[in-house]
């Protein structure tokens, strides 16, 4: 299959190290996978904000950007969420609504691709470790993918996976939520790192590299040495 | 002076800040989803019913026009009085008339969410009546002199100390940390007043248009004695809990307990169809209905939030909500907490000022998710924000949210200034900047790489 990667703008900026693991396992795969290089920021950030009006023409540039790609694939249920569900919103009544629809209905979550559209579970990977995994909360309420991470992780050899309470509770990140109300964000962060903490994992996973920011930057400063890692970075190892 | 907005920020603070209290409240509910859950699993599809639970109020509200209209015919026809009171003011003089007709002195309350929407208690006190809470938490915050913290559990922030506390200060009773002995200390003080009373007010959890009966529902059996004993009822109702059919409670009055507190049904479930009948040894003579509109038909008319009206005030959203679990229910500074109240309070007190709890929300969806009529509560928040953008954008987001479309509209433009912000992220740190500092306050960033993933890309395809 002909895979159009669909990265992130911070993964792109911040850590370019997903992108370049999820190539990597979808090359491993036998895909042919491709970058196109006009593509920016889903306009999530405005459109969370109220300004749907960015965020409309942010999604008709990537309507223009991944016309004919096979598929999309993202590092990012969060911003693959913006892609399948919230393009087609805001595009109501749009004239190019079909093509949002359209590609909304070939675009994937990193993991969800490989689980649900191209049935693996197993790509071979190894890392040896304990690991919980977090559930973001787009990836399991907007994309409803609960099992199809942990299918994947439980097949990485080597690799125990825990599970954390408040495993689906979320995170505090927000976008720009973390910002414009911090002390409740970083209460957040709070309450989900300490369930973290004391699930006894020492490598936290995700399929929200913005997730992985807020735990991570958390963590870091709260003096915690637990790894945080993209689902991708976890399957692109070993083999 | 403190605006709606500041206030929130101030009180999210100090709320936040009290790791003890966050503590204790995430234990409150620890056993509510251990109940939750298990009363769930004893539904043969629980998503199915709530796909009928939010079947019948759509019905309703959708049709609210008829079935409203049926409820109040039905109702009369049993006897009873029906008041339309178009808001808050309307609500509490039509109360007021109906107590001074009665010549009433004491009034006798059970718990009423929509009484505390329209203030009523300052109100008849204002006037001189004597005002008792009869429900148990509702009579805790009324000693405290305090808005209730939850919509369903008013006093779920005390300890037991903290209540056998107040006791001891305002009723004169030993200390005792039983609750089985506090709630007898409240039953004591409260069953003389029952009788005392010349008005009952309740409010309903349902009005059935079918049979003209409103529904309450209840753990204590105190809203039995508010409805029998005193010889004048009044409940007090927003238009959208009319129901058309009894037969919808046999999914409503389920999952409503389910929902909200883990429980299979609620223990006391009343149907209330009139006062009292010739040859009836009980109930009051007068029974008055005020049906309370406050905004709602303004909901209604937006097609995109309507099925906020669905709402069953069951609590669930609030008792999965991160947001609540962490600033309480008192920084919202509203009637109704959580992400309903996030929801429905720009709308029935203005966006303008309200619109900041629709701001402060993750979207992480745990309450839609939880709803048990299904209504879409984060994504009205979404709804919320952009309404209020199109009805006016301060000169700082204007400029901010053009500059970043036009900045993401231009991919060269784009992968440059990414560059200089990587370049420069360590100075950026140190410089007291928007967001970003805000950010580095509590959290660390990554450090940025030499390259970004479309440098690294290039280079490796070459």
């Amino acid at each position: 299959m002909r895979v159009s990667l669909f990265i992130p703008c911070f993964v792109d900026q911040l850590t370019p190290r997903v992108g370049m693991a999820s190539a990597q396992v979808l090359k491993r795969l036998g895909h042919e996978v491709e970058f196109r290089d006009a593509q920016t920021c889903c306009g999530q950030p405005s459109f969370n904000s109220g300004h749907w009006d960015v965020a409309r023409a942010a999604a008709l540039r990537a309507l223009d950007v991944f016309k004919g790609a096979e598929v999309v694939v993202g590092p990012s249920a969060s911003c693959v969420a913006m892609m399948k569900k919230f393009y087609p919103e805001i595009l109501a009544g749009h004239p190019r609504l079909q093509e949002a629809q359209d590609l909304a209905a070939r675009t994937f979550e990193f993991g969800e691709f490989l689980v649900r559209k191209l049935g693996i579970t197993d790509v071979g990977a190894t890392f040896a470790g304990k690991a919980t995994y977090h559930d973001g909360c787009h990836g399991l309420r907007e994309l409803g993918l609960k099992e199809e991470p942990r299918q994947l992780l439980r097949a990485v050899k080597g690799l125990t996976l825990l599970e954390s309470e408040e495993a689906e509770t979320c995170c505090g990140f927000g976008g720009m939520f973390s910002v414009k109300f911090p002390m409740i964000s970083t209460a957040m962060a709070q309450v989900k790192c300490d369930a973290l903490v004391r699930s006894g994992a020492d490598i936290i996973v995700s399929s929200d590299p913005s997730c992985l920011l807020q735990i991570g930057g958390y963590l870091t400063r709260e003096g915690k040495a637990i790894r945080t890692l993209h689902l991708s970075e976890v399957l692109a190892n070993g083999s | 002076m403190s605006t709606p907005r500041s206030q929130f920020l101030s009180d999210a603070q100090v709320a936040t800040d009290d790791v003890a209290q966050r503590g204790f409240l995430r234990q409150a509910l620890g056993g509510y989803y251990v109940s939750r859950d298990v009363q769930k699993a004893r539904y043969r599809d629980w998503e199915q019913a709530r796909d009928a639970a939010a079947m019948a109020k759509w019905n309703a509200v959708n049709r609210l026009d008829r079935t409203l209209t049926t409820f109040a015919t039905n109702f009369e026809r049993n006897g009873g009085k029906i008041h339309w009171a178009r808001d808050s003011a309307e609500a509490r003089e039509i109360i007021s008339k109906i107590c001074r007709d009665a010549g009433a002195k004491a009034i006798i309350k059970s718990k009423c969410m929509t009484t505390e929407e329209i203030h009523l208690n300052d109100a008849l006190e204002a006037e001189g009546y004597g005002v008792v809470e009869s429900d148990l938490g509702e009579f805790i915050q009324q000693l405290r002199k305090e808005p209730p913290f939850h919509f369903v559990f008013p006093c779920m922030h005390l300890k037991r100390e903290a209540i056998s506390e107040l006791f001891t200060k305002h009723l004169g009773t030993a200390a005792t940390d039983s609750p089985e002995e506090l709630t007898m200390i409240a039953r004591r003080h409260l069953r003389q007043l029952y009788v005392d009373a010349d008005v009952g007010i309740s409010g309903a959890n349902f009005l059935v248009a079918e049979t003209g009966q409103i529904s309450i529902t209840e753990n204590e059996g105190n809203a039995r004695l508010t409805c029998a004993l005193p010889r004048v009822h009044i409940a007090l109702a927003g238009i959208e809990k009319v129901i058309e059919r009894l037969d919808d409670l046999a999914v409503l009055l389920p999952m409503l307990a389910t929902a909200g507190a883990g429980q299979p049904m609620t223990c006391y479930n009343t149907l209330y169809a009139g006062p009292r009948q010739p040859g009836e040894p009980d109930g009051p003579s007068e029974f008055h209905v005020v049906l309370l509109d406050n905004k709602r038909t303004a909901l209604l008319a937006d097609p995109e939030q309507r099925d906020a009206l669905h709402c069953i005030r069951c609590g669930a959203c609030l008792n999965v909500c991160p947001i609540f679990k962490n600033i309480g229910g008192f920084a919202y500074g509203t009637t109704y907490q959580g992400p309903i109240g996030s929801v429905l309070t720009p709308h029935l007190r203005g966006l303008q000022q309200w619109n900041h709890l629709s701001g402060a929300s993750s979207l992480c969806g745990a309450c839609t998710e939880a709803c048990p009529v299904r209504i879409d509560l984060h994504h009205h928040l979404l709804h919320n924000r952009r309404n209020a953008v199109l009805a006016h954008v301060s000169l700082f987001d204007r400029l901010f949210h053009g500059a970043f479309g036009w900045v993401i509209g231009r991919p060269k433009l784009f992968a440059f200034g990414g560059k200089v912000f990587r370049a420069t992220l360590p100075l950026l740190k140190k410089l007291p900047l928007p967001y970003l500092s805000t950010w580095l306050k509590s959290r660390e960033l990554p450090e940025a790489p030499k390259k970004s993933f479309r440098d690294e890309w290039k280079g490796s395809q070459s």
